[in-house]
């Protein structure tokens, strides 16, 4: 395959940054995006050019730093992650536009990789069950009933890629903060923290600068790992349900 | 011996006498080693600085723990956040001697599997103690929230992993990695928020400070500004993983790397059993010269799976038009009573000799196939999908090949390296004040580790052992003045790390990181990979210092130390590969037998399994730095057992 792509270039977070456009020739459909992109650096370092900068690791969909936003969708056309997206998505010829997460909670590092650590605060306000090394009672102490551990597990699948944020038209980082809220709240061990978790993250989330809600819905369509919308009403009800208990309102 | 490479004329120094592991039962041991260690007193704790290295399940448990002890901890890892150590990736999940099934398993069973599925390579003590502490984590895990699988009663799922004979894998879908280390993430974000935790991401290690004999700090950079900078401890703890990368194409993140490791082994710890590196079987083929990792597709399918090739050589037709009579089921032909579910070691050489016969399939004739259609007639579509859909979503996404309807095509890659920076009873290294915990270190999984292995050995030492053990060395010893930038051994450190930068971009050649890794990854897999011969490793090792001898020549790397590059990261990795990829040749060289994930053609008995020699080499091979391209110092560790007596295994 022969491709034309226009890439974000930006040396780094504090100079203005541009698309540049170059050709890369012999892709192969079986290739990853990011191997791609792999092609199109071996190609620039022997020209004496600087490589495109993106984030990536596991490049098997599960540790989350591949991040880019390809032809206007985070993660490219297929509901997976940009490491995962492979070339047989495009045709011969094809031009491809390539872009960094785009929100300003997410400064621009350089070219296509940002800043994800507002991401990490949020987790740190809050996200978490106190149980301190060795304090844990005998696993099968407390059941939890399926229902609720299936539904623990579908939210802790998040991986924290901030494909919701870019997704968002605001953004929100709603869809990951309720993520790990419903995880952790309907879990008995998380039920003590159960209110200050949910006043935390969201208090921690509005101070990082992420947008508001408008319940636009493109942060579900875009997340790889298929985090419903309605988690978002469930984070609202727990803030809801917090805030009426803290007697703030 | 007869080689142009004086690196394989190594010598053999004093053995490792000291081992640190207390004496009496077995199950005592460590009770023993915890009431005899020292402790720090509470209020003293906060005024010691404990540095980690890595956030994976080893690094980010030890650094929450230490943390919640109330020890100041200075946690550094090269991710963009700690919750993406590789660790994440695990698939199958985690071992413990609950018992919960009451099918017989015991803190003694699982020890003695271990040991014996290490191939009697490991330290029994060490095992025994791993064994007991399984329980342990599943009780911490549970508390913190990681949702496991649950019957509907409530309580906890656990199945046979790895051709076990008992229940005791927990796990948590396909996931169990990623569950388990975002509860370590959760802990240690706990206490990043609170203080006790200074956090470094995007912040590589690139050397280890040593003064007046002790660790007592590290040397970093910042891969966002490039700058190098130094930071001190009391204590250094590296988790920084395994070097399966050092063969290019693996199942490891693309940058999880050996610099830390590597380093703390020129500065004296020594480096154990590099040669022992586990392949797995069920990987997805590489399609061309492009690949830049492997996936891994859990074993389990081999349950199911009916493994083959084509008897005829050369064969290109596509499978279904190839009838039965033409094809090999070469598993179960060779071993009958276990088939398709041999050992990771052995289905990985099987596939491997078929391949090298001309027989493979697929791009390159480098896959075997894993064939359903026989699981599919007797179970069912639905059922085949209920048990394995995820796996299949995921070859069909990587392939675009239906393997419900096509079958498979697997071959083995890198997985896990056993061998690691040697540590005492304590996960001491040779270097007082440096620790090394989880796959970073050699010590539990002998010569080959057991599926499952790998998250319960990185959880125990990071939640568990370390911070218990790490008390005993602060406590004794205290601090002994303050070591500053302006120490001299540390500006020496770091003009060798600054130079050792300006170096690589210097020289401004013709060929990029990725050319040279991939050359030195090649080489590896070819004569240090799944069966190594004599005349083949002694081939490497005079290979290896003529490619790192170019690499120094026509390195180019783009860009400035100064700022954001990666190509710069990736070619100071590279430097460290072209050195411990050395050290595994010369190992694999001097081990002349065949023990668990280590397969000396020269050393199998007649129906091809790997044939120990117990009364040569029952020793761990703790390997002394010397220089670069100088042969290494040999310490023998020898090693006893008590309790599991050594038999060789067999599977025909």
């Amino acid at each position: 395959m022969k491709l034309t792509l226009r890439v974000w270039r930006q040396r780094a977070a504090d100079t203005e940054g541009a698309m540049s456009t170059y050709e890369v020739d012999d892709i192969s459909p079986d290739m990853s995006f990011l191997e791609m992109l792999d092609t199109l650096n071996e190609d620039l370092i022997l020209r004496g050019e600087d490589p495109v900068a993106f984030d990536h690791d596991c490049r098997e969909g599960i540790c989350g730093a591949c991040s880019l936003v390809i032809n206007g969708d985070a993660h490219g056309p297929e509901r997976t992650t940009t490491c995962q997206l492979h070339m047989r998505s495009f045709a011969d010829g094809d031009t491809i536009d390539v872009e960094p997460w785009r929100a300003s909670a997410f400064p621009v590092i350089k070219d296509l990789v940002v800043d994800r650590s507002a991401f990490d605060r949020i987790i740190q306000a809050g996200g978490y069950i106190t149980a301190p090394t060795g304090s844990a009672p005998e696993a099968h102490a407390t059941a939890v009933p399926k229902p609720d551990a299936d539904f623990a597990f579908e939210h802790a699948e998040c991986i924290g890629c901030g494909a919701c944020v870019a997704a968002c038209p605001n953004g929100a980082a709603m869809l990951f903060t309720s993520a790990k809220v419903n995880h952790l709240n309907v879990l008995p061990q998380g039920a003590p923290e159960r209110e200050t978790r949910v006043l935390d993250m969201v208090a921690r989330m509005d101070e990082e600068g992420f947008g508001g809600c408008t319940l636009a819905g493109e942060c579900a369509t875009a997340c790889p790992k298929g985090i419903p919308l309605v988690s978002i009403t469930n984070m609202n009800k727990e803030w809801l349900r917090a805030t009426r208990k803290a007697g703030k309102r | 011996m007869s080689t142009s490479s004086a690196y394989a004329h190594y010598t053999t120094g004093d053995p490792v006498v000291d081992t640190r592991a207390p004496e009496g039962p077995i199950a005592e041991r460590w009770d023993k080693r915890r009431f005899e260690a020292r402790l720090v007193n509470p209020a003293n704790r906060r005024k010691h600085t404990v540095i980690v290295v890595g956030t994976g399940l080893a690094g980010g448990s030890a650094g929450a723990t230490l943390a919640e002890q109330g020890y100041h901890v200075v946690q550094f890892c090269y991710q963009d956040s700690p919750r993406r150590a590789h660790s994440i990736a695990a698939q199958g999940g985690i071992n413990a001697a609950k018992n919960y099934r009451n099918d017989g398993d015991s803190v003694h069973r699982l020890f003695y599997d271990t040991v014996k599925g290490g191939d009697f390579r490991a330290r029994e003590s060490n095992v025994h103690r791993l064994a007991q502490i399984s329980v342990e984590i599943i009780d911490q895990c549970v508390a913190q929230g990681v949702p496991f699988a649950r019957e509907y009663g409530g309580l906890l799922d656990t199945r046979s992993f790895g051709g076990v004979q008992v229940s005791r894998t927990f796990y948590a879908r396909g996931q169990t990695g990623q569950q388990l280390l975002l509860g370590a993430y959760q802990a240690l974000s706990r206490q990043i928020a609170a203080g006790n935790v200074e956090m470094h991401p995007r912040t590589e290690m690139l050397d280890l400070i040593v003064v007046d004999g002790r660790a007592r700090g590290i040397v970093a950079r910042d891969l966002i500004t490039g700058k190098i900078d130094t930071y001190f401890a009391d204590a250094v703890v590296l988790a920084s993983g395994g070097y399966g990368n050092v063969f290019y194409l693996s199942t490891n993140a693309m940058n999880s790397n050996a610099t830390a490791v590597w380093r703390a082994h020129r500065r004296g710890a020594l480096f154990a059993n590099p040669c022992f590196t586990q392949i797995h079987p069920t990987c997805i083929p590489r399609t061309g010269d492009h690949q830049s990792k492997l996936t891994l597709m859990s074993e389990s399918l081999r349950n199911d799976g009916r493994i083959w090739v084509p008897k005829a050589k050369g064969d290109q037709r596509p499978p279904h038009e190839i009838p039965e009579d033409e094809r090999d089921y070469y598993l179960e032909r060779i071993y009958p009573s276990f088939g398709n579910l041999v050992p990771r070691d052995i289905a990985s050489r099987a596939a491997k000799n078929v391949c090298d016969e001309g027989r493979g399939v697929g791009p390159g004739g480098q896959g075997v196939y894993l064939d359903f259609a026989d699981a599919i007639e007797r179970m069912g579509r639905a059922a085949v999908e209920a048990k394995y859909g995820n796996l299949f979503d995921m070859y069909q996404r990587i392939t675009d090949e239906d393997p419900y309807r096509v079958p498979m095509r697997i071959y083995p890659a890198v997985h896990y390296t056993m061998g690691g920076l040697w540590v005492d009873y304590d996960l001491q290294t040779t270097v007082p004040g440096l620790f090394a915990i989880g796959e970073a270190n050699f010590s539990d999984h002998g010569a080959n580790r057991l599926g499952a292995s790998a998250l319960m050995q990185g959880l125990a030492d990071g939640y568990f052992v370390l911070p218990a053990t790490i008390n005993d060395y602060l406590a004794r010893h205290p601090r002994q003045g303050e070591v500053g930038p302006e120490h001299p051994v540390v500006q020496e450190v770091l003009a060798e790390t600054e130079d050792r930068m300006h170096l690589l971009l210097a020289v401004d050649g013709d060929r990029t990181p990725d050319s040279f890794h991939r050359e030195l990854g090649e080489l590896m897999w070819e004569f240090c990979g799944m069966a190594r011969t004599e005349s083949g490793l002694r081939k490497a090792l005079e290979r290896i210092p003529q490619i790192r001898e170019e690499f120094w020549r026509r390195i180019k790397v783009p860009g400035t130390g100064e700022e954001f590059n990666q190509s710069l990261e990736k070619a100071n990795r590279i430097v460290d590969y072209l050195e411990l990829a050395e050290l595994m040749c010369l190992d694999a060289l001097h081990r002349a037998e065949s023990c668990g994930g280590h397969f000396r053609e020269e050393s199998q008995t007649p129906d091809g399994e790997a044939e120990r020699k117990d009364d040569t080499f029952s020793y761990a091979a703790a390997w002394e730095f010397t220089g670069t391209g100088t042969a290494p110092v040999l310490h023998k560790e020898d090693l006893v057992f008590e309790y599991v007596h050594p038999t060789q295994r067999s599977y025909a």
